[in-house]
C-alpha cells in the first residue's frame, strides 16, 4: 500500500435550504455527511453517484472553494481547512482542478497563453521567457501546437478545449489533480482521447487523481479505487476491482445494474 | 375496385417510415452537404437507433422527419414517406403547415433531448399533457383531466402532480412529462433525441425499461437518436451509424454491434469503454478513417 497523498476526515457540510410557504422557512441539507476518504499517491480515486449525492461539493471542499463545517483535509501533513488563504495560495499550487463543462471554465477574453501561464504568473515560477516555454511545452504534450497561445477559447471545440484545461492544471506540476467529470460534456470518441492523455500524464507526471464521473463504464476505465457516494454519505469504498465484482451496499448493486448495454 | 385492393394490400407491407435519399444543405451555402443521401426504413412497432458524433447529421435528419428545419437549411432532395394507417402513404416533405400540424403530436411525436429547457416555465405540467389531446382529440373538462392523470400514472408520476410546475419536478420527472406529452395521443412513431443524454444512469435505465414498454403496448414504432452504444444495445432492433452527413453502415443491431463493417463503426465501438474495464481504449483516427472509408468505396 502505498502512502495517502490526500486524506479527508469526517467532512461535514450543510447547506440551508429556503422552503415552507414563500420560501420563508429554511430546512438544512446535509450534502456531506461525515465522509471520509484517502488517495494514494500515483492512483486514482473515482467518486461516483447520482445527482445531488454530493460527489461535486466533496470535490470543492477537499481544495477548499467551499468552506467545510467541520472535519479535516489533510495534504503533505497540513490541514487545509485551519489554512488562511496566503497560505492555500501556495499550497494550491499542488492542487488542481479540470473542470466539467469546457465552454464555461476559460475565460472568454483570454488567450489560450494567458490561461494555461496564469498559475505560472500567480506562483512566479520561473521568468517570463522560462514560464512561456513551459506553456508551449504543456500545450504540446497535450496534443495543441505553438501557435494555438494566440488564440481564444471560443476557436477550439469541445476536446480541445478541455485539453487546454488540462494544460492549465498540469502546467504547475501538481501533486493531486481533482477532475469533476471532465469527460461527460463530449462525445464518446472524444472522450477516449481525453481518458487516454490523463492516464498517460498520470504516469509521465507521477500525478493523483480525484475522479468524479457518474460514468460507471469511464471509472472502471481510469480508477484504481472508487468511493460511491449517496445523499451526501459513503456508502461504500474499496477497490474497483472488487467493487464491481462483488458490491456489497444494495445502492451500488442498482448503480451497476443500470450500466447500459447489460442485458446480455 | 381491384386497383384500390392492390394499394391496400402494399401500404400494409410497407414500412411505417421511409426515408428516401434525404439531402440537407444551408440556404446561404448550398454546396455544403450537412446530410447527404440519407436512406432508411422503420417498420411499425420496431425501434430504429441513430448512432453518431456530434454534427453527424443524426439530430437534422429527425427534424427533417417532423419538418421541423430551421428556416436556414433547406431540404433539397428526397422523400420523407409516411405509412399513415388512415390516409395512406404521404410524402412529410410535401405537405403545407397546416396538414403537418395535423400529424405532429398526433401519429408523430418527439421527445426533445433536454428536459429542463423543453417545458414551459409557466404552465402546469398536467395543462402542458393535455394540449395536444385538446388540439388533436378535442378532449375537454372532466374527461381530459382523467386522461392527463392516466398518461401521467403510466410514466410513474402521481397523477397530483398534474398541478405543478416544471421547475416542482426533477429532470427524470421533467423527462417523463415529455414522454407523457408525446405518448397522448398514441402517436405511431416516436422521435426521441437524445432523451436520457442528461440524466443519471439509474434514471436513465428507468427511462429506457417505461419507453420500451410502452412502445410493445401501443405497437410504436422509435426513431432513437444517441451516441450511446450502451443503450443501442439495450433497445434497437435496427442500427444507423452516420458520419459527416452521410450514413456509413446499417443493418439489425446484431450485424452492426456484433459484427461491424464499415471502419468507421469499428472505430466508434472501440472507443466506448465497457463495464468490466477489459477492453482497452482506442481513440479514433480521423487520418487513417478517410483513408480506410476511401478502400470501402464510401
Amino acid at each position: 500500500m502505498t502512502e495517502a497523498v490526500l486524506v479527508a476526515n469526517n467532512l461535514i457540510k450543510t447547506y440551508t435550504q429556503r422552503s415552507g410557504k414563500f420560501g420563508f422557512g429554511t430546512t438544512l441539507v446535509k450534502a456531506l455527511d461525515s465522509v471520509s476518504m484517502s488517495l494514494r499517491a500515483g492512483s486514482t480515486l473515482a467518486v461516483v453517484g447520482e445527482s445531488g449525492s454530493g460527489k461535486s461539493t466533496l470535490a470543492r471542499c477537499l481544495l477548499q472553494l467551499q468552506p467545510l463545517d467541520s472535519g479535516e483535509v489533510l495534504f503533505a501533513g497540513q490541514d487545509l481547512s485551519k489554512m488562511n488563504g496566503a497560505e492555500l495560495r501556495s499550497v494550491r499550487k499542488n492542487l488542481q482542478m479540470v473542470f466539467q463543462d469546457p465552454f464555461a471554465s476559460l475565460n472568454p477574453r483570454m488567450r489560450v497563453g494567458e490561461i494555461v501561464g496564469e498559475g505560472l504568473l500567480i506562483h512566479g515560477l520561473g521568468s517570463s521567457s522560462e514560464q512561456q516555454k513551459k506553456v508551449i511545452a504543456m500545450l504540446k504534450r497535450v496534443g495543441l501546437v505553438e501557435a494555438d497561445m494566440q488564440k481564444y477559447p471560443h476557436e477550439f471545440s469541445g476536446g480541445q478545449r478541455q485539453r487546454i484545461g488540462i494544460a492549465r492544471a498540469l502546467v504547475l506540476q501538481p501533486k493531486v489533480v481533482v477532475c469533476d467529470e471532465p469527460v461527460s460534456a463530449l462525445d464518446v470518441s472524444i472522450q477516449a482521447q481525453i481518458l487516454l492523455l490523463l492516464k498517460e500524464l498520470q504516469a509521465e507526471m507521477a500525478l493523483s487523481y480525484l475522479f468524479i464521473s457518474h460514468d460507471l463504464r469511464v471509472v472502471r476505465h481510469i480508477a484504481d479505487d472508487i468511493v460511491v457516494m449517496n445523499q451526501g454519505r459513503v456508502v461504500e469504498q474499496g477497490a474497483v476491482v472488487d467493487i464491481y465484482q462483488h458490491p456489497q451496499h444494495e445502492y451500488t448493486q442498482n448503480l451497476l445494474a443500470a450500466i447500459p448495454g447489460k442485458k446480455h | 375496385m381491384t386497383a384500390k385492393l392492390h394499394i391496400d394490400v402494399s401500404a400494409s407491407t410497407r414500412p411505417l417510415l421511409q426515408l428516401e435519399h434525404v439531402s440537407i444543405v444551408p440556404k446561404s451555402m448550398p454546396t455544403r452537404l450537412l446530410v447527404s443521401d440519407v436512406s432508411f426504413t422503420i417498420a411499425a412497432g420496431k425501434t430504429t437507433c441513430v448512432v453518431g458524433e456530434s454534427g453527424s447529421g443524426k439530430s437534422l435528419t429527425a427534424l427533417s422527419v417532423m419538418g421541423l428545419l430551421s428556416k436556414q437549411l433547406q431540404l433539397t432532395a428526397g422523400k420523407v414517406l409516411f405509412n399513415d394507417a388512415e390516409a395512406g402513404i404521404q410524402d412529410l416533405t410535401l405537405l403545407d403547415a397546416e396538414s403537418l400540424r395535423k400529424i405532429r403530436g398526433a401519429k408523430i411525436a418527439m421527445i426533445f433531448q433536454e428536459p429542463m429547457t423543453s417545458l414551459n416555465p409557466v404552465l402546469t405540467v398536467g395543462y402542458q399533457v393535455g394540449e395536444s389531446l385538446t388540439a388533436h382529440l378535442g378532449l375537454k373538462g372532466e374527461g381530459l383531466k382523467a386522461k392527463v392523470a392516466s398518461l401521467l400514472e403510466l410514466v410513474g408520476i402521481p397523477a397530483s402532480r398534474a398541478n405543478s410546475y416544471p421547475d416542482e419536478l426533477s429532470g427524470g420527472q421533467r423527462q417523463r412529462v415529455m414522454i407523457a406529452m408525446s405518448i397522448a395521443c398514441e402517436p405511431q412513431l416516436l422521435i426521441a433525441d437524445e432523451p436520457t443524454t442528461a440524466l443519471d444512469v439509474t434514471v436513465q435505465a428507468q427511462i429506457l425499461t417505461l419507453l420500451d414498454e410502452l412502445k410493445t403496448r401501443m405497437n410504436m414504432a422509435m426513431l432513437f437518436i444517441t451516441h450511446d452504444f450502451g443503450v443501442v444495445a439495450d433497445i434497437a432492433d435496427d442500427v444507423v451509424v452516420m458520419f459527416r452527413g452521410e450514413i456509413v453502415e446499417s443493418g439489425t443491431k446484431q450485424e452492426v454491434l456484433g459484427n461491424p463493417q464499415h471502419p468507421y463503426t469499428k472505430a466508434l465501438l472501440a472507443c466506448v469503454p465497457d463495464a468490466e474495464g477489459q477492453k482497452p481504449l482506442k481513440p479514433i483516427d480521423y487520418a487513417w478513417l478517410s483513408e480506410a472509408s476511401a478502400e470501402v468505396g464510401n
